[in-house]
């Protein structure tokens, strides 16, 4: 992966568990432009572990002397987002991939429809600051717990005028998804960020009403869920070496020394599936790109955010 | 390292010829004795000095008359530039590819500087002196892509990425082997491979799809094609077929070793940007038979290759006419000596 070094320029609280960090290169040069969607892989050294989390770029896609990047604390999670919230300073030096893009909307489309829960918003305003600038038509619906959540509203306002829509849970002003759908313009694509629960329940809504499955989209990164501790054999390598609990298949590997493909590690893109030899016990897929066929026939793993559940996994690598 | 650019024409009385240095340079394809598709694809890095893979983009002694030969192909035939609407991004990104790499890499031909959008770029070769607004079309004589893409050999074809698929959406192209841009134009990455046998059994191109949809920007990747062509013709393009097909039947027994050319396409693929399409860049190399025997190892090489070719490759390439013609030429300078792996001349 073609990586970049940045400094941290600036931290903003933007809600209680949402911070906003201004990424700048360290030379003072611009960055990589980017297109609307794309996110970049953080790389955290949290004693002595490498963490790398992916975050979506925020900024303007035509504006590249910073990048922005918003992350919300997960109190249940491993430590990358308590690490960014808690340690990353201004000043702080990070390393960062190239933006990729997995979430990139459809030129082809009449119409974009952008519907975001919580932090699920921040793929988005890359994405309309594209829209905006090449003139095609959206809208956005903006779901979010209470007004104390309501991250990045007045900016969205400023930047969509009367093509937002906000909708508070608190206020009992619930986005229906239905209906939402129901009313779409043919050639409509529909692009979702949030939630693993509302992901599937737009998914579902789409299918219902008949909605072609490429006119989907949704980005779902997952975080590497923690599980039993197991071990690995890398058969082409000829390596062995144990997943604690706390660390993901791939983070394992690439501890042991071994250059394993990845790019979103999020589950999203496949680019770390590994073929599996053989297990002693049970898959655990946690990913989004095998299909459920593939996950049941057990010879492809996603090391990025699935593991096992045995004593011993064999993997040609 | 300054480079001296010949005066030649690719049509009609056909002066292209290759100089000694060019000859060693060649981008040899065949690195062991018998030839079968594989996903070959390779991180575009730099390579050696003075090889082919030096920079990003290649300038040889061959740039300025096969841009002069570029314009006459498009003077005859303007559908060769196609650019759907929704891909403008995607020729800015283009202009900035190749200004950036080409004066990077060729400081001494090339130049540009940049104040915010304002861009100067000259190109001392081809005689261009262009200030112009990066961003602003009305500010360039051509369409961004188009201006661009007369200034670079090969031909680029720029596709955009959706639906989990690459659909060829833009396009300059001009020294094509026998495919059409205009048949191509919109179709999705399956349906232009269409015509090869074999690959899509093998799995080749769901792989390479796979692959090409999780390109990243900053990582280019390459690979080299190749077939053969009868007289150094750049436009071997299906509109043209009346104008060079004839050519297949006029190679003899004594002709062969001047009239076949080895044609290699160097295929680099790059990741823009802005559009977040992948630009697919086909740069071909030409060299007669009897100039690649002048490395021997190449001329034992090339003969077991041909003599252990696929028949439906022979066909699929349109070798048929001269396929033997090939053999009976190379077959005295073969000594059977194993020659190892490996494409280098020596």
């Amino acid at each position: 992966m073609t990586t970049l070094t940045v400094k941290v320029a600036d931290v903003e609280q933007v809600t209680d568990v949402v911070k906003h960090f201004t990424l700048v290169p360290e030379n003072g040069e611009l960055l990589p432009h980017f297109s609307g969607g794309s996110h970049i892989i953080v790389s955290l050294n949290i004693n002595g572990r490498i963490h790398r989390n992916a975050y979506s770029l925020m900024g303007s896609t035509t504006e590249v002397d910073s990048y922005h990047i918003s992350v919300r604390k997960q109190e249940n999670s491993r430590g990358g987002s308590i690490y960014m919230h808690e340690e990353v300073k201004p000043g702080s030096i990070l390393e960062v991939t190239y933006p990729v893009n997995l979430f990139a909307i459809n030129k082809m489309a009449r119409r974009h429809v952008l519907v975001a829960g919580g932090i699920g918003i921040t793929p988005f305003m890359s994405q309309i600051s594209d829209l905006n600038r090449l003139g095609y038509d959206y809208e956005l619906h903006y779901a979010y717990r209470s007004n104390e959540h309501a991250a990045f509203r007045e900016q969205l306002e400023e930047m969509c005028g009367d093509k937002v829509y906000f909708h508070v849970d608190s206020e009992g002003s619930q986005l229906d998804l239905k209906v939402l759908l129901s009313h779409q313009l043919l050639g409509t694509h529909v692009y979702i960020c949030g939630p693993d629960s509302m992901v599937k329940a737009l998914h579902l809504t789409a299918k219902d009403l008949g909605w072609p499955e490429n006119h989907v989209h949704s980005e779902q990164f997952s975080a590497p869920p923690m599980g039993d501790e197991f071990k690995v054999k890398l058969v082409e390598s000829d390596i062995e070496l144990v997943v604690p609990s706390d660390m993901s298949l791939l983070e394992a590997i690439e501890g042991a020394g071994v250059d394993a493909p990845f790019l979103c590690r999020g589950g999203a893109c496949g680019r770390c599936e590994l073929e599996v030899v053989e297990c002693d016990g049970q898959l655990q897929h946690n990913d989004h790109y095998l299909s459920d066929a593939e996950k049941l026939a057990g010879n492809k793993v996603m090391p990025c955010v699935s593991r096992a559940r045995c004593s011993q996994l064999s993997l040609k690598l | 390292m300054t480079i001296k650019f010949k005066q030649e024409t690719f049509r009609d009385d056909y002066t292209f010829s290759n100089s000694p240095a060019s000859i060693r340079r060649f981008p040899f394809p065949f690195d062991q004795d018998q030839y079968m598709y594989s996903v070959n694809i390779e991180p575009h890095t730099k390579g050696e000095p003075g090889s082919y893979v030096e920079f990003a983009i290649d300038i040889d002694e061959h740039y300025v008359a096969e841009c002069e030969d570029k314009k006459i192909v498009l003077d005859q035939d303007p559908d060769r530039y196609i650019a759907l609407p929704h891909m403008m991004d995607a020729q800015w990104d283009m202009v900035e590819l190749v200004m950036e790499s080409l004066s990077e890499d060729y400081p001494e031909l090339f130049k540009l500087t940049k104040d915010g959008n304002n861009w100067h770029w000259i190109n001392k070769p081809l005689a261009i002196d262009q200030t112009f607004v990066f961003g602003d079309q009305s500010t360039l004589p051509m369409e961004p892509f188009e201006y661009i893409g007369r200034q670079v050999q090969g031909d680029w074809v720029i596709l955009d990425q959706r639906d989990n698929n690459l659909f060829a959406d833009m396009g300059i192209v001009t020294t094509q082997a026998d495919w059409s841009s205009a048949f191509d134009a919109g179709m999705s990455f399956q349906e232009w491979h269409g015509p090869v046998p074999h690959a899509h059994e093998m799995g080749i191109f769901d792989r390479a799809l796979k692959f090409l949809l999780n390109m990243q920007y900053g990582s280019p990747v390459r690979r080299l094609n190749w077939t053969m062509t009868v007289n150094p013709r750049l436009d071997t393009s299906p509109e043209n077929y009346p104008v060079w097909g004839p050519d297949n039947v006029s190679v003899t027994p004594v002709n062969v070793g001047e009239k076949v050319h080895l044609r290699v396409e160097l295929q680099a693929l790059f990741r823009l940007p802005r559009s977040n399409a992948i630009a697919f860049s086909i740069r071909c190399y030409l060299i007669s038979l009897q100039d690649l025997v002048t490395y021997p190892r190449w001329a034992k090489r090339l003969h077991r290759v041909l003599k252990t070719l696929h028949p439906d490759l022979i066909e699929y390439k349109g070798l048929t006419n001269y396929h033997q013609m090939m053999i009976d030429y190379l077959a005295p300078m073969d000594d059977g000596v194993d020659i190892g792996l490996g494409t280098q001349p020596e």
